[in-house]
């Protein structure tokens, strides 16, 4: 089964370059482990643009559609037998990029 | 033994093993908790008339697989490859003890994931592994019953959702894992013996009955842990001095102050013999056995001034490098009022006004320090601050008589 993980943080693109080694190090063990899905890194909320086509013509707004302190500033998708295996794998890759991280199950 | 009180047995003995077997083979807790709770309504219809047959926990295994093979058809799910192919099992017998044991050991550790919010962890455990209904989980915490399904729903939902394994975890999980399951019994029991509620009993004995079960069960699966041993013998300590705490006008009666004639000594003597079970094993204790230690040392005061207030004393030393919490270093500090005066206790706690300024306990120690210094007003101020704080009725009402006597000095 699949899972989303967020990362939480309230800066963008702002990893220092030890950060930045220890998640390729640790991006090594997804991908040895089986786990790696896709993962990617966002940029800030200021560059957010929301759509709303709900009602005709769309609406377009600048900006997140929530404001918050922090936010979601990269994400992977791992692949992992069950909540146990992720949060062992979350564990090590909070530590290694040095920030909080959410795990989501996919439907 | 006639139906009423062998289906009552049975659902206390074989509810945990009926739920866990079924969930073993459904991989469903909410599927296995119905069908049990539907098998158990049917015994309780049936067996009267037709008499308590000779192995009520099989009958009862056998009635809630073919309920849950029947819920499961009705509802539609035969799309589901996995669930198809657990139905088309026989219906497997009786496994032997070992393996049974394993099966609700599973249950508990799934209960009580660290995933799942603490209230949530209490929630379940008492429905799943101890029995009690959704109302009566719901009384015990003083929400309303529709807020309690609601949290045991969204705890299954979230353990389906994120396939959280049925399984006791891997050698190196245990240790953290187990602790976060027996923190759970002692919540339990602690809103027992100490219940909060304005309008409830002080003490809940439906509680910390169940958390006292509850642990002997996990102990009778893990005989060999330590920890388990203490939080048994913890409970067992505290709950036998239970009659003697609250007078017959709800009031608090402290330590010093109980009827020691009014503690049950059956409980006494199987709690110390746990304590010195686990001391002839030569190996460190944890939190919950030295926390049994110390109850072990009062409960041997036949009086009140015979207590080895020293030997509280270091065990409280030793408590405090297991968990330096600052509420450990003020039960530390009651006993060290007792050794060396309540003027070097008062010194230690007023070090704790920082952390424990919101903590009904710190006011009332402090408050009984300052009544026995003879500094009146500061003790008063103190047992105002914690007849605020506390949640306790009876707790309330010691400490305002206590208040109200230095009023009248």
């Amino acid at each position: 089964m699949r899972f989303f993980v967020s990362v939480i943080h309230d800066k963008a693109n702002s990893g220092t370059p030890e950060e930045m080694a220890a998640i390729d190090a640790f991006n090594e063990t997804l991908v040895a482990g089986g786990h790696w899905v896709f993962a990617g890194g966002l940029a800030g909320p200021d560059t957010a643009t929301v759509i709303d086509g709900r009602d005709g013509p769309a609406l377009f707004t600048d900006g997140p559609f929530v404001e918050t302190k922090e936010f979601v500033a990269g994400f992977w998708v791992w692949e992992a037998p069950d909540l146990d295996v992720a949060l062992k794998l979350a564990a090590a890759g909070s530590q290694a990029c040095n920030r909080r991280l959410e795990v989501r199950p996919f439907l | 033994m006639n139906a009423a009180a062998a289906v009552a047995r049975t659902h206390r003995e074989q509810w945990a093993w009926i739920v866990a077997t079924l969930t073993k083979r459904f991989g469903d807790l909410d599927i296995a908790e119905e069908a049990a709770a539907d098998a158990f309504a049917t015994a309780v219809e049936k067996w009267p008339a037709d008499g308590v047959p000779p192995n009520p926990g099989a009958w009862l295994t056998t009635t809630a697989t073919r309920k849950a093979i029947d819920r499961i058809r009705r509802e539609g799910k035969r799309d589901d490859k996995q669930r198809e192919s657990l139905m088309l099992h026989d219906d497997t017998p009786p496994e032997p003890t070992g393996a049974i044991d394993d099966e609700r050991l599973r249950l508990f550790f799934t209960c009580c994931h660290p995933a799942l919010a603490p209230e949530s962890r209490v929630a379940l455990t008492l429905r799943m592994v101890g029995g009690l209904t959704v109302p009566e989980i719901a009384r015990a915490f003083l929400v309303r019953e529709t807020a309690m399904e609601q949290r045991i729903t969204r705890a299954k939902a979230k353990i389906k959702a994120n396939r959280i394994p049925y399984r006791v975890p891997a050698a190196e999980d245990l240790p953290v894992r187990l602790s976060g399951v027996l923190a759970v019994l002692f919540l339990v029991f602690n809103e027992g013996y100490l219940a909060t509620g304005p309008g409830t009993d002080p003490v809940r004995r439906e509680l910390t009955g169940e958390a006292i079960r509850l642990t002997r069960l996990i102990r009778a699966l893990m005989p060999g842990d330590g920890e388990v041993a203490g939080l048994l013998a913890l409970m067992l300590l505290t709950e036998a001095r239970h009659t003697a705490r609250v007078s017959a006008g709800g009031e608090l009666v402290t330590l010093t102050d109980q009827d020691r004639g009014a503690w049950d000594t059956a409980l006494i003597a199987e709690g110390h013999r746990l304590v010195r079970e686990r001391l002839a094993t030569g190996e460190a204790p944890g939190r919950y056995q030295v926390l049994a230690a110390i109850n072990a040392v009062h409960t041997s005061a036949r009086d009140v001034r015979d207590t080895d207030w020293s030997q509280i004393v270091a065990l409280y030393d030793q408590l405090v490098r297991l968990d330096p919490s600052p509420i450990v270093a003020l039960n530390r500090a009651v006993a060290v009022a007792e050794l060396d005066g309540p003027d070097v206790a008062l010194a230690a706690v007023d070090r704790l006004s920082g952390k424990l300024a919101g903590y009904h306990a710190f006011h009332a120690t402090r408050a009984d320090l300052l009544r026995r210094l003879g500094r009146g007003p500061e003790a008063r101020a103190a047992y105002d601050q914690a007849i605020t704080l506390a949640g306790n009725t009876a707790e309330t009402a010691y400490l305002t008589r206590r208040r109200d006597q230095l009023a009248t000095r």
